[in-house]
């Protein structure tokens, strides 16, 4: 269990205010910070990490503090057993893949480690590369392996999947699932993406403005609800033309055919699509 | 001609250079993570020899050097170290007269780093002395070389300092500079063109190397 209570001035768009945070990650789960940017997503992983320091908070993980201001302690980041895949991978310029992976080894750890991380991650062939060689979904695996070999209580991820091609991050999502399914870790991914928290996490902690919105199943917070009659989306009228209503939703804005159902409606209205009035066409 | 300027003057610079590494990189280490308000103060002494002619330097410096006053006389009666006119004296001068020629290459490539190669070291639970040597230094070698390399020849530039904190003492402080001042005093343009011409072909290859070495080393960017 990780339970995390933060208090921080942030600077934001439209002047200062606070990150208030107080959340608790149970063991093993997956949780996605969801909100626009700015919103002190990234901050609150780095001071999870240990990289930034809140003016208030506790930081309890497996019954270990990590941070009690009140109590005057803070661990470093050197101390605090996480693994972090920073936005940019971050990866040693100066060390081959294997090197960054042993570098990142716990002094007294099993070296073999790094070659059986290497063949889990499908890395062996690249083991002596230097990362500029390494296209971004590689450079993204060697630092998603650099951050297990540690074999960390807590992973943090930063928008990890941001930089890449949509093939790639299907590609990166799978694998992700797979880890996250083989290791076990209890895992935080900060991520702008519905499809990709859709996909991977159980939890979403949406946040906007440093406050949490809510916290829920990505079920919840994006919408979709599964009924009876089928899945349905929720959303916001925003346009109504003669031959189409536009619904913004939290995976963009979908446009639907008026029908007997849609007459009377008015812009700003909270509707819900039912997966019956859209139609799919394959691409060819 | 005497070969011994020439030996000197390289000796000196090799000196010189050596010492500035040790002193230089973590004084470059610790401004480009300062961000105090005294850091502007700090970088401007620093960086007072590229403006300061080399006689008000060498001025001040034969000062505090000088026995009579209260270095000179400590460093003396303590260590019998007398740092005027003498080979210490003149490495300690250099030293500070080529402090930015070092600093500056090493601080910028430094805070030219992305932080995140820095986050990411201590988040893997190294110390800070690890990510200073193991990753911060290595992805900074051609900040490293044009520092060492243009202090070396900054050194071997030197005169004015030279003239006053050694003077001009055969073998212990008659550089190649003073060497050449030397030669044309006495009216002896054949050996002064020697010197001159010795300086200024090394003087050049030293330049070239490094910019075709940095053009080399530039080709291996860091990843973005």
């Amino acid at each position: 269990m990780i339970s995390i209570r933060i208090r921080k001035k942030l600077s934001l768009a439209g002047g200062s205010g606070e990150l208030n945070i107080d959340v608790e990650l149970t063991d093993r789960s997956f949780t996605a910070l969801y909100g626009p940017s700015g919103a002190g997503k990234t901050t609150l992983l780095r001071i999870i990490a240990g990289l930034l320091q809140p003016e208030q908070g506790i930081i309890e993980v497996n019954g270990q503090t990590w941070l009690n201001t009140a109590k005057k302690i803070n661990l470093p980041a050197q101390k605090r057993n996480i693994g972090f895949v920073f936005q940019d991978y971050a990866l040693f310029p100066n060390m081959t893949v294997q090197q960054n992976l042993l570098y990142a080894l716990p002094p007294k750890a099993d070296q073999s480690k790094v070659e059986s991380l290497l063949a889990t991650m499908g890395l062996q062939n690249l083991a002596h590369q230097k990362p500029e060689l390494l296209s971004g979904g590689q450079k993204q695996r060697v630092a998603l392996a650099r951050a297990l070999i540690r074999q960390p209580q807590i992973l943090l991820l930063d928008e990890p999947l941001s930089a890449l091609d949509n093939v790639t991050r299907l590609q990166l999502q799978n694998e992700l699932q797979t880890i996250h399914q083989q290791y076990q870790l209890t895992t935080l991914l900060v991520s702008h993406h519905v499809p990709e928290i859709y996909k991977l996490a159980g939890q979403v902690i949406q946040i906007d403005a440093g406050q949490i919105i809510q916290t829920d199943t990505p079920n919840q917070v994006f919408g979709i609800q599964v009924q009876n009659e089928g899945i349905s989306l929720a959303g916001e009228v925003v346009t109504l033309m003669p031959g189409k209503i536009e619904v913004l939703t939290a995976y963009g804005v979908i446009a639907i055919k008026p029908s007997a159902q849609t007459v009377g409606l008015a812009i700003g209205d909270k509707v819900s699509i039912h997966a019956a009035d859209l139609s799919l066409k394959k691409l060819s | 001609m005497e070969y011994q300027p020439l030996w000197l003057t390289l000796k000196l610079a090799l000196v010189t250079t050596g010492c500035l590494l040790l002193v230089g990189i973590p004084i470059a280490a610790g401004l480009a993570i300062n961000k105090s308000k005294f850091k502007p103060f700090l970088e401007a002494i620093i960086s007072l020899p590229l403006v300061l002619p080399p006689s008000v330097l060498g001025f001040y410096l034969l000062l505090a050097f000088s026995p009579n006053n209260g270095l000179g006389k400590f460093l003396e009666s303590v260590f019998n170290l007398r740092l005027v006119f003498s080979f210490p004296g003149l490495v300690i001068s250099s030293v500070i007269y080529s402090l930015p020629f070092m600093v500056h290459p090493i601080q910028a490539g430094l805070e030219a780093l992305p932080g995140s190669l820095r986050e990411a070291s201590q988040t893997l639970g190294k110390s800070n002395w690890q990510t200073f040597t193991q990753v911060l230094l290595p992805n900074i070698k051609p900040a490293l070389l044009t520092g060492t390399i243009l202090t070396f020849a900054h050194t071997l530039g030197e005169f004015g300092l030279v003239l006053m904190i050694g003077g001009n003492l055969p073998g212990v402080t008659k550089v190649a500079s003073i060497a050449i001042y030397d030669e044309v005093e006495s009216l002896n343009f054949s050996a002064a063109h020697r010197y001159a011409a010795i300086l200024l072909v090394i003087s050049f290859g030293i330049l070239l190397t490094v910019y075709l070495t940095n053009k080399r080393l530039s080709k291996n960017k860091l990843p973005v």
